[in-house]
């Protein structure tokens, strides 16, 4: 019970910084909001014994990609005109977009409404092994390079990350005197 | 069960108190969250109450380093309160929020340092079974809460509204942001040894310490810890000369106070986490493990003053560095990191792994250890001829264009 009540505080938590980064006129702020919004989503994974997701959700996200972002907005020179509208002209269609995909997922999850743990009658979920949650990791790491599962995906993704940063080289590599 | 004092004096030096008292206790809803927050309140208030110890340390031996004789005057001979008196001035100084500062980011940062500081606390092993939380991915969380407290600094530079501080946060962030890769890489040796990233199995796993199995994996560790931590030689982010005082100039009073106070409770738990993961933690040549006949744990004991004696040393060490040795420049600093402390490190994450696999399985520890040290030596020996040969390389460019120089003067003249 009391987790339930956690649970949903920090959903609550997330959805309203996630509604600060889109309404907030200083982009600063907003990205700040935004990092807490990742906090909030690590704080989920906690609750979902998921710790190794919201670990990575902690490094990746707000140690690494906000700080990228936070950077951008520094570099950008109007940021602090707070006059302008954070809202552009197509609020219609985002609407429309967003309410479908809630469609879908209400709809997904309404599929496998036998499956809710509430109640604690006939039906309800069992509660989940403690040894599948500890020994997760380690799972994780052994699918990763198993190539009965996820190796192909993973070193596809390698690669990608491989060629992204010898891009980045290439693009920030000083011009030699002939090519300019 | 009734609560006996006797018995409870004896779970203190026992160090198992938490379990005493949930059996006095019983199993009620109310005890695990009340025992639990129990031990939080411990943890913090142990790593805000250790920092008066470390500042009166600091002060006293970079006094010793410098001919001086350090506080002496607060608290008898040895100054020992002098913490205490520097802390109430702090407290009762104005606390000034300058003009023009973004308010939300300038009040949150210290705050969110000293939190971020505390929270890492969680994981560290202080004795047998004395650990905040075992958690399976307790170096891993070490590392993401670390990384959190990238972003306070950006936060008190962004939000000062002043041109050093935030100087000071981008150097800050481009500093951390790097050292974070070869940091990250050298813990992952370990974690290889260990066969996981729980700190607690990570100590148990050091039959041998692991200082000695991967040493060259330890001293990089420990350079790029002391980068994170922006503690000399590393301390370009609040270089007086060049910056004035880096993130948090504009900070007074007791907010300033508490960045000084997140540095030096990260400062410790470095130490602690270096302790942790090479120096074997609170283990002291099995001694940890004695029970006395009548089933007394007093290894417990033993293995936290093992823990707090190899932890301090590793911190009086940090005070010697900071004490001898001068600071880098910012670009030796980019260079010295991207070009030679991860390419090192990969190689010995590659070789380590290698290695260890090499290995047949049910191996014997000490045999495990000299293989990975003979092999870590060999990687050691190998990048020491790179550097020579590259370095004789730059000499001799360096002569041939001075000679051609001195004979293009020579037939001026």
């Amino acid at each position: 019970m009391i987790e339930q009540i956690i649970f949903i505080v920090i959903s609550l938590f997330t959805l309203m910084m996630g509604w600060i980064v889109v309404s907030n006129n200083n982009l600063f702020h907003a990205a700040l909001a935004l990092m807490a919004s990742f906090l909030g989503v690590a704080g989920l994974y906690v609750m979902l014994d998921a710790g190794f997701l919201a670990m990575a959700q902690l490094l990746v996200y707000i140690g690494a990609i906000s700080i990228l972002i936070i950077f951008a907005i520094m570099l950008t020179r109007r940021m602090m005109q707070t006059e302008e509208s954070p809202f552009n002209s197509q609020p219609g269609l985002a609407g429309i977009t967003a309410v479908s995909v809630f469609a879908v997922i209400a709809f997904i999850f309404w599929q496998m409404r036998e499956f809710w743990p509430l109640g604690a009658g006939e039906g309800a979920m069992p509660p989940a092994d403690k040894s599948i949650i500890l020994g997760s990791v380690a799972k994780l790491g052994e699918y990763f390079v198993s190539p009965d599962a996820f190796v192909l995906p993973f070193e596809v993704a390698s690669v990608m990350l491989l060629a992204a940063l010898i891009g980045s080289i290439w693009v920030a590599w000083p011009k030699t005197e002939d090519e300019s | 069960m009734s609560f006996s004092f006797l018995e409870f004096l004896k779970s203190l030096v026992e160090l198992t108190t938490g379990t005493y008292l949930r059996q006095v206790w019983g199993a009620k809803p109310w005890v695990d969250p009340t025992l639990d927050a129990i031990g939080v309140i411990l943890v913090a208030t142990f790593g805000l109450l250790i920092v008066l110890v470390l500042i009166w340390l600091e002060r006293k031996v970079i006094a010793r380093f410098q001919d001086r004789i350090g506080p002496n005057r607060v608290g008898g001979k040895y100054g020992l309160l002098q913490p205490v008196a520097d802390a109430l001035k702090l407290l009762t100084k104005e606390i000034i929020t300058p003009s023009g500062a973004d308010k939300w980011a300038y009040n949150l940062a210290p705050f969110l340092i000293v939190i971020t500081a505390l929270m890492m606390w969680a994981v560290m092993p202080f004795a047998p079974g004395v650990v905040g939380v075992d958690l399976n991915v307790g170096l891993f969380y070490v590392l993401a809460i670390s990384s959190v407290s990238v972003v306070t600094v950006l936060l008190a530079g962004w939000g000062s509204n002043n041109k050093y501080a935030l100087l000071g946060a981008f150097r800050a962030v481009a500093q951390m942001v790097s050292y974070e890769v070869p940091m990250i890489l050298s813990l992952l040796i370990p974690i290889i040894l260990a066969r996981s990233m729980s700190s607690v199995d990570i100590v148990k796993a050091q039959t041998v310490p692991f200082a000695i199995v991967v040493p060259i994996s330890a001293l990089i560790f420990f350079i790029s810890s002391l980068a994170e931590m922006g503690r000399t030689p590393f301390d370009l982010l609040e270089a007086e000369s060049e910056i004035v005082a880096g993130f948090h100039i504009e900070y007074s009073g007791m907010k300033f106070a508490m960045f000084m106070l997140a540095e030096y409770i990260s400062a410790l738990f470095m130490s602690g986490l270096f302790t942790t993961v090479f120096l074997g933690g609170y283990r002291f040549f099995g001694l940890e493990m004695i029970k006395t006949a009548s089933g007394f744990a007093l290894g417990n004991l033993i293995g936290l003053i093992a823990f707090f004696v190899k932890m301090f040393v590793v911190f009086v060490v940090l005070v010697w560095i900071r004490g001898t040795l001068p600071r880098f420049r910012i670009d030796q600093m980019m260079d010295f990191n991207w070009k030679f402390l991860v390419p090192l490190s990969l190689a010995l994450i590659l070789v380590a792994a290698l290695v260890d696999k090499a290995l047949p399985v049910g191996v014997n520890d000490w045999t495990r250890a000299g293989v990975h040290l003979v092999s870590n030596v060999v990687v050691g020996a190998v990048t020491l001829e790179i550097l020579r040969r590259n370095g004789r390389k730059q000499r001799t460019a360096h002569e041939e264009v001075r000679e051609n120089a001195d004979i293009e003067t020579a037939a001026a003249h």
